[in-house]
């Protein structure tokens, strides 16, 4: 063993030289909570969900590089606390109406709350007014449930190579928008193939025409945990991706 | 809106004039705003296409910057700071008559389209407020008679050029200097020396001096230097082989309420910050620095360009300076454009490359990769001016002064209610009742040592020190007397942080939110018990949560005072255990509308349970 060691929640794991905690921990069977990672792009950091505490300073895992020795602690009371925190946040932020939503089941958002066992909103509803575009023949963005994970941003950036996404705004009154002359996804070079209109975590980017093929109650979480699911993907194939 | 030919013909060159350089991006649409008095969408679009990026990425900057706006402002366009200090000199009153005068709500732009107005974060002119700006020019020492004239300035579409100068005036206000500002330094004397000497050995004086960064956070200069020099290294600590640019950037983005030392700095003694941005330049071998000055601060480029261009002349600046083979360094301002977060290192180094000030993932830190990915030393106005000073009259001149762990002095911004608000420097060390004293306060009912983001101080507090071994700052220091109300305070500063918060990290972009929610329902007495262990909670969950400093700081003001002031909230909440956190009557508006009622039994209290 070459000093490439670190321990997560007294539980030894191997890294290689570049990983992150995330990485690392991915690859040893270690189940990190997260939404705005996926390994296929560069990772970001800015949901917040993957905060560890790393020889007793809080760190975003999928952004804070593995080092020999760290001492991480994952599944702690005060951590899941955090957690539960963010995600309430998150669902607050925006309108999310689980019950009749197309993405209900193969959502990371409610896979993640299931997983923490959130019950309530905790804070008060924020109600914010955003706009759905709904031009483009075979893609509908409905930004009501955008939690800004920005992995449609980095999608189409770096897989597509096509920029139709980016955060504008400030703070609360951030929002998603289009790279196009009307600012609306017909005019864009958006695809339904494209990695950027598969890569959403939640139902702010659906394919038309598909909603209901698989029906509620057979979808990705009705039957496993996000844990389960997150790691078979992510240590799967480097291109496999989520769900 | 369609743009004319001529129109079309300004921006392209705009674009031009600034090489057609996506780092000049938040440059070129400064200019783009003052042209139009916005930034129209067909202006987006020919900006994108010159520089070769996505119109996302134009629109992006738009929305981030305050002073920047897609919504048509008005040919004279108004704003008021909101920072505490201009509200308690009175500058909602006064919005409130020029508004009404104007006969334009705050936010809006008035039909015929001769002015706009809205509110703004603080101004830095908290010694000498209500302040404002028109046009992105200081306005200073507002009262209703000087509002009067405006008005009727406005409306006579009199040019800002004849606006009488008393109200573009801005004082120094100098009213205790200390080791700095009592030993300015002759324009080159530092670098004459260092040439002369060489700065292995400047370095050595830097070290020995012990200055830390005088923005707060307080790191040392000498080590920051020491890491930017050497790297970037290989994993075997060897420098990695390849030309490598290193950068100097004296961050003036000036934007802690209640802070003003850097704009007399830079007022007065621009040579001095100047010549210390040099002599890191010497030492750390950079060919290229920026000022990065707030956009409030516009106001001082004009005269900051004449002292770059005079120590061009001078040949303190430029190739071969002082005749030294080899030493080239030059200096360009950047113009930021209302952006609090932008004073946190990276995001302002995001924004100097013409970004949305987002604070970047650490590590790398900008030693190592900073601006364009070269490694860059960041550091304070007041902390070059402090080099440039030690580089002269040497390291141990300087160590002489303040603490152990805290050497030299601190410059501070007194505002709020004394008899003499201004600079003052004190070696570190002071104690808060010897500054209250200093400048006439009396019946203090707590002092904001650090600005929004700092400390609050309650009188039974008062013999602790300046330093950063006591009571860190970055020079901003507000009093309260006790004729104040400690939560309109808080709920100053709880806005203040959500409006600021960059978005880029859930527990900041929402909490800070959350968090002026609830400061609010409890200053409108709508809090009970609950809230309180609410609002608790959740201040402590954005401190530990987020990402960078603003949010980590951004409950500071609620976790303070619940603290110093626990009876100002028990005073304030409900007997109730819990109330709706929204007004249930008011929801019931619309619904009274549509059925044409407005009884008795169409109305509801607001009860808690």
């Amino acid at each position: 063993m070459n000093n490439h060691t670190l321990t997560i929640d007294g539980k030894t794991i191997e890294f290689e030289d570049g990983d992150t905690i995330m990485a690392a921990a991915a690859r040893a069977g270690v189940y990190i909570p997260h939404l705005c990672h996926n390994p296929e792009f560069t990772p970001q950091g800015n949901c917040k969900l993957c905060e560890v505490k790393v020889n007793g300073r809080n760190c975003s895992a999928c952004t804070f590089p593995a080092a020999e020795g760290q001492i991480v602690l994952n599944h702690t009371k005060e951590l899941s606390e955090t957690r539960r925190t963010i995600t309430q946040m998150l669902f607050v932020e925006g309108n999310h109406l689980c019950p009749g939503c197309e993405k209900s089941g193969n959502c990371n958002l409610q896979a993640v709350a299931y997983s923490l066992n959130i019950t309530d909103n905790r804070f008060p509803l924020l109600y914010p007014k955003r706009e759905v575009d709904a031009s483009h023949p075979d893609i509908l963005l409905d930004r009501d449930r955008c939690i800004f994970c920005e992995l449609c941003v980095r999608a189409s950036r770096e897989a597509d190579g096509k920029d139709v996404f980016a955060i504008s705004g400030r703070g609360i009154g951030n929002h998603l928008i289009v790279n196009s002359p009307s600012g609306k996804l017909v005019d864009s070079g958006l695809e339904a193939s494209d990695r950027a209109a598969q890569v959403c975590p939640v139902g702010a980017i659906i394919i038309k025409r598909h909603g209901f093929e698989v029906p509620i109650g057979q979808r990705i979480y009705d039957h496993r945990q996000i844990s389960e699911v997150s790691l078979k993907s992510e240590q799967g194939e480097a291109g496999g991706g989520h769900a | 809106m369609s743009l004319a030919e001529a129109e079309r013909e300004m921006l392209l060159d705009i674009v031009r004039r600034h090489d057609a350089q996506p780092t000049q991006l938040l440059q070129i649409l400064r200019e783009v705003q003052d042209g139009f008095h916005c930034v129209p969408p067909e202006a987006m679009d020919i900006v994108a296409a010159g520089l070769k990026v996505p119109r996302t990425r134009v629109q992006g900057v738009v929305e981030f910057y305050s002073l920047l706006s897609l919504e048509q402002q008005g040919r004279f366009h108004i704003l008021l700071s909101d920072s505490i200090t201009d509200q308690m000199l009175g500058s909602r009153a006064l919005m409130e008559y020029l508004s009404a005068k104007l006969g334009v709500a705050p936010g809006q732009t008035r039909p015929d389209g001769r002015v706009s107005l809205g509110f703004t974060s603080c101004t830095g002119l908290c010694d000498q407020g209500p302040a404002g700006l028109v046009n992105g020019h200081w306005l200073s020492r507002l009262d209703g008679e000087r509002i009067e004239h405006i008005v009727d300035l406005v409306e006579r579409e009199i040019p800002l050029a004849n606006w009488p100068e008393a109200f573009f005036k801005v004082e120094d206000n100098v009213q205790l200097p200390g080791l700095l500002l009592e030993h300015p330094i002759a324009a080159g004397a530092a670098l004459r020396l260092a040439v002369r000497q060489g700065f292995d050995e400047i370095f050595v004086e830097i070290n020995r001096s012990g200055l830390r960064g005088r923005g707060g956070a307080g790191f040392e200069a000498a080590w920051k230097w020491k890491f930017c020099a050497e790297g970037p290294e290989d994993e075997f600590g060897l420098p990695l082989a390849g030309q490598t640019d290193r950068y100097v950037v004296c961050n003036a983005d000036e934007g802690e309420p209640g802070t003003f030392k850097d704009r007399v700095l830079l007022n007065s003694y621009a040579h001095q910050v100047f010549e210390g941005m040099t002599v890191c330049a010497g030492v750390i071998r950079a060919k290229q620095g920026f000022l990065y000055l707030r956009g409030e601060y516009r106001h001082l480029r004009p005269q900051l360009e004449a002292v770059l261009a005079e120590r061009r002349a001078k040949k303190l600046l430029g190739k071969n300076i002082l005749g030294r083979q080899g030493f080239d360094f030059d200096i360009a301002i950047h113009l930021g454009a209302g952006a609090y977060v932008c004073g946190e290192e990276s995001a302002l180094i995001e924004s100097l490359e013409g970004k949305r000030g987002v604070p970047r993932v650490r590590p790398p830190y900008p030693v190592v990769s900073g601006y364009l990915g070269q490694p860059t030393v960041v550091n304070n106005v007041e902390t070059f001016a402090a080099v440039a000073a030690i580089a002269f009259y040497g390291g141990s001149w300087f160590a002489a002064h303040g603490t152990e762990k805290s050497k030299g002095s601190k410059i501070i911004s007194i505002s709020g209610d004394c008899e003499r608000p201004g600079i003052y420097e004190y070696d570190f060390g002071v104690t808060i009742a010897e500054i209250l004293l200093d400048c006439g306060a009396e019946h203090t009912l707590g002092v904001q040592v650090g600005g929004a983001s700092g400390t609050i101080i309650s009188e039974r507090e008062f013999h602790r020190k300046l330093a950063f071994e006591d009571l860190a700052t970055g020079g901003s220091f507000i009093i309260f007397d006790k004729t104040r109300d400690i939560l309109e305070v808080v709920r100053n500063f709880t806005h203040f942080f959500a409006h600021e918060s960059c978005g880029f990290c859930t527990p900041c972009r929402v909490g800070t939110t959350l968090l002026k929610k609830e400061v609010d329902k409890i200053c409108d007495g709508h809090g009970g018990a609950l809230d309180l262990a609410g609002m608790t909670s959740l201040a402590r969950f954005i401190k530990s949560a987020s990402h960078c400093g603003l949010g980590q700081s951004a409950a500071n003001p609620v976790l303070g005072t619940l603290a110093h002031y626990p009876e100002a909230y028990k005073s304030r909440l409900k007997a109730v255990s819990f109330e709706a956190g929204f007004d249930l009557d008011d929801s019931l508006e619309i619904a009274r509308r549509m059925s044409l009622r407005d009884d008795a039994l169409a109305h509801l209290e607001q009860e808690g349970i």
